[in-house]
């Protein structure tokens, strides 16, 4: 009796019987927990957007401070969680992104509409960056943006234009009342902060999110399937610098003041680091739980400066090698849930396949 | 403006940073960790050399033989309790929890010690130079640079001539056949660890008596031991050298003419060398195959 | 009489590369002093046995017992001290090193120095005059050689060889050969995966086949035909 060699390959071990044609296998990318979720997420964004009518000042500043960190988080998860590239330099982006809204701010352009510019400056000046940094890999890569952000942050300090070490302030707002101001740096940072979890997750639903993380598991392999894997690193470098160039340029909003020590500060790498790895990293949800918990310490610790960065550290680190899906990874798997689902379900003879 | 005195002095400072770089170099070559907080503990080693030369009422080179030894047992421990775990949930892993323990040592430091910059006391050495025509060469430069040589000459040799220094050039070479052939690899890496770190340390002990040093210096000495370790060639100590070397006499030629400039001079060398070479002098070694296959990725 | 017991006693041994089952069930006894032949397609499973030998990976269930002692548990390093050693598919030659010093690398954790140096390079001069060239240098027959300098170095009484002949030219492969046979007259058993079936055959006593993971067929060669192995190899008539 022929035993057909393919057929056996199946999981049952028992040789005898012919192969049966097998029932159709289901390929679901999206579940009743993620309708519901979304439908929450386009009620909050509604309810935010009209906070400031409302509620006004108090709600708006720790507001403010959350949406970025939300935003940062999302953009570093979209380097390190998806595309392998661990990146403790993102601080050069800040800068450059603040320095860019000043510079635009001082050619008449209204501060809130010159974000968007500063993302882009961001990212034209990432794109040379890139050819240098992204011929490395790993820890390599990871100093390599370091020397990067020490290079941008000197270049401040050794030009006069835009103050030097002393800084400047943002100009262009003297026109706006103090509760415009705040209520339209509040909308902008919202619409930031939604336009990088959106952003992110759009993309990483299409094919780069595929490939980034066949690049991130193995990038021989990947290439060797088609994958344009340096070409996937650019777009994630990229998007990345510009979007942080934006928070960057939200960050100069926020404190009307540019100086090069304060936006050029490794301490944006520390936080980001935190948020994800914490939050759980190479998913949605899981930058967005980061965020709220670093702010939550901030606010409970921020008397004490040094200790603060200790346990910010020191709980990064013990998230790697005790639970290195961060918080949303352990609930996902106890929960099942996937809010913000990215991967495939897939619904075979044997019942659901790994999400 | 005297050039010649400016190289010769480049040339002693770059094996400061020769010495800080190659147990990084090491570190990556056989481990293929890239320790984030390696700076950071060159400065612990500054730090320890001051508690230990404070409380005894000596130089700080007394100190010596206690602070390698305890280096290098923190080097052993940080291998074992830490980074090994680390390596086990991938290769990213280390990355990110020696960013973090580069966070909470700086920061543990600024709480133990204040920010306030510290100076080693180096004793006699301290102030001696001596002349030599134009030049003018500090003992403690020179001394600096010749522990330099004699630590990487001493590595080199034992990397070449003994049964241990085999065992990690094949593992260097190929870590899983190293273990199928009996080679037992903890032990090797703790050891290697060790050495990292007293290499770190009694680089700390040279930064901390030629100048000063505070809590948040690690991380500009971590850039500069990185830079040197790139510039020479990942996975070659003579490579290292050549590295340091590069970086100090760029960084104190430049700074005859504009201090201001030197240290950005310093990063744009590197970045320079990125371009142009990426593998760095001295190439060809398992390691800088490996960061660098990127590029050679469509 | 009582026969000898076994050297290695393989028993019930499944392994998984993630959640892919690459061994199912795997049962093996190697006598003491013989030749064993493992033969299969490739993705049979043939070097995944091997490396499981060797200690590189756990299985997830099953044991390995060599000279009585359950092993199963061991890493490599204790296993080669013990006496097994292996010649990896590939050579897995240290680029870096010297034809000396890969083979002074096998010595490491040895059992025993059955082998040293000099005895090695009598047994294969075509790597003696090379003795201080870098691996990577040299030809294939003579990196093949190079691998199993290595894996002798540390005095094995068990020796596996993963498809030695692998990209050789056959006047190559017949030098190899003739290594294992004076090794075998020295004592030394061997267990030697091998695509040409002839020589699986000739070279051996015993000859396992692997199909998809499972034993197939296994049996002394004498009472083999070529027919036999070919069927089980292929997953064709009465397995």
């Amino acid at each position: 009796m022929r035993r057909d060699v393919a057929g056996s390959r199946a999981a049952r071990p028992s040789p005898s019987s012919p192969s049966s044609p097998s029932p159709p296998v289901a390929v679901s990318r999206w579940n009743r927990t993620a309708s519901v979720f979304t439908g929450a997420c386009v009620l909050a964004v509604v309810f935010l957007a009209v906070l400031p009518y409302w509620v006004g000042g108090p709600a708006e500043q720790p507001l403010i401070t959350l949406l970025t960190f939300i935003a940062m988080a999302s953009l570093w998860n979209l380097l390190a969680g998806f595309s392998a590239l661990t990146s403790f330099g993102q601080q050069a982006y800040i800068g450059l992104g603040a320095y860019c809204l000043y510079l635009v701010a001082l050619h008449g352009v209204s501060p809130f509409a010159g974000v968007l510019l500063a993302a882009a400056g961001a990212a034209v000046v990432s794109l040379p960056v890139s050819a240098l940094v992204l011929r490395l890999s790993g820890g390599y890569f990871a100093v390599a943006t370091l020397v990067v952000a020490a290079v941008f942050q000197i270049a401040a300090t050794l030009s006069p234009s835009v103050g030097g070490t002393t800084g400047v302030s943002l100009p262009g707002l003297a026109g706006y009342g103090d509760l415009l101001r705040e209520a339209l740096t509040y909308w902008v940072t919202l619409a930031v902060a939604i336009a990088s979890v959106a952003g992110v997750y759009l993309l990483v639903r299409r094919t780069f999110g595929l490939d980034a993380r066949a690049v991130s598991s193995d990038p021989v392999a990947a290439a060797s399937s088609g994958v344009r894997v340096r070409r996937i690193r650019l777009l994630a470098y990229v998007l990345a610098a510009g979007g942080t160039g934006a928070v960057g340029a939200l960050v100069a909003l926020q404190t009307l003041y540019v100086e090069p020590t304060s936006v050029f500060s490794v301490q944006y790498s520390v936080d980001m680091l935190f948020m994800v790895l914490v939050g759980g990293i190479g998913t949605i949800e899981g930058p967005i739980i980061g965020a709220l918990l670093l702010f939550a310490l901030q606010e409970w610790l921020s008397a004490d400066g040094a200790w603060y960065l200790v346990i910010v550290g020191g709980l990064a680190v013990a998230t790697t090698l005790v639970a290195p899906r961060g918080i949303w990874g352990l609930a996902s798997e106890r929960l099942g849930w996937t809010l913000l689902p990215i991967g495939y379900r897939v619904r075979g003879q044997d019942g659901p396949g790994p999400p | 403006m005297n050039w010649v005195n400016a190289v010769v002095q480049g040339i002693l400072l770059g094996g400061q940073y020769a010495l800080i770089a190659c147990g990084l170099s090491l570190a990556f070559g056989v481990m293929r960790i890239v320790n984030l907080a390696h700076g950071d503990l060159a400065i612990c080693g500054a730090y320890l050399g001051l508690v230990l030369s404070s409380a005894l009422g000596v130089p700080v080179w007394v100190t010596l033989p206690l602070l390698l030894p305890a280096a290098f047992a923190a080097g052993m421990a940080l291998q074992v309790l830490l980074l090994g775990r680390a390596l086990r949930h991938g290769v990213l892993a280390p990355v990110l929890v020696t960013f973090g323990l580069s966070v909470m040592i700086e920061n543990l430091l600024q709480v133990a010690a204040t920010s306030d910059p510290r100076g080693l006391n180096g004793g006699a050495l301290t102030l001696a130079s001596f002349s030599i025509g134009t030049l003018t060469v500090s003992w403690l430069f020179l001394a600096a640079f010749l522990t330099a040589c004699a630590v990487l000459s001493g590595l080199q040799l034992a990397l070449s001539r003994t049964s241990w220094g085999r065992q990690v050039r094949a593992i260097a070479d190929d870590l899983d056949t190293a273990r199928l052939v009996g080679i037992n690899v903890r032990p090797v890496f703790a050891v290697v660890a060790g050495i990292a770190v007293a290499t770190a340390a009694l680089a700390g002990v040279f930064i901390g008596t030629i100048g000063t040093f505070d809590p948040l210096a690690g991380t500009s000495t971590l850039i500069f031991a990185f830079e040197a370790v790139v510039i020479g060639g990942i996975g070659s100590l003579a490579g290292t050298l050549v590295g340091g070397i590069a970086l100090g006499v760029t960084q104190v030629v430049v700074g005859e003419v504009n201090q201001a400039y030197a240290v950005l001079a310093v990063h744009l060398l590197f970045l320079a060398v990125l371009v142009v070479r990426p593998g760095g002098l001295f190439t060809g070694h398992q390691p800088a195959r490996e960061v660098l296959r990127w590029g050679a990725l469509g | 009489m009582t026969p000898d017991p076994p050297l290695l006693e393989i028993a019930g041994l499944d392994l998984f590369y993630g959640d892919f089952q690459a061994l199912f069930g795997v049962s093996m006894s190697v006598s003491r002093g013989g030749v064993t032949a493992l033969v299969g397609a490739n993705g049979a499973g043939k070097t995944t046995l091997l490396t499981a030998i060797a200690g590189a990976r756990a299985p997830a269930r099953g044991t390995v017992r060599y000279a009585g002692t359950d092993i199963t548990a061991a890493p490599p390093h204790r296993r080669i001290s013990r006496g097994i050693a292996l010649v990896p598919e590939g050579r897995k030659l240290f680029p870096s090193l010297t034809v000396q010093e890969n083979i002074q690398v096998g010595a490491v954790a040895a059992a025993s120095d059955a082998w040293p140096l000099d005895r090695i390079y009598d047994t294969f001069p075509m790597i003696a005059r090379r003795r201080r060239q870098r691996a990577a240098t040299l030809s294939g027959g003579e990196q093949q050689a190079v691998a199993i300098a290595r894996a002798l170095a540390a005095g094995p009484a068990l020796l596996l060889l993963d498809e030695i002949s692998l990209g050789l030219a056959p006047r190559v492969v017949e030098e190899l050969y003739q290594v294992l046979h004076r090794l075998r007259s020295a004592g030394t058993t061997l267990v030697i995966v091998e695509q040409d079936l002839r020589r699986a055959m000739e070279a051996s006593d015993h000859l396992v086949c692997l199909l998809e993971g499972r034993v197939a067929l296994a049996a002394a060669s004498s009472e083999l035909s070529r027919d036999l192995v070919v069927a089980a190899y292929f997953g064709q008539g009465d397995a």
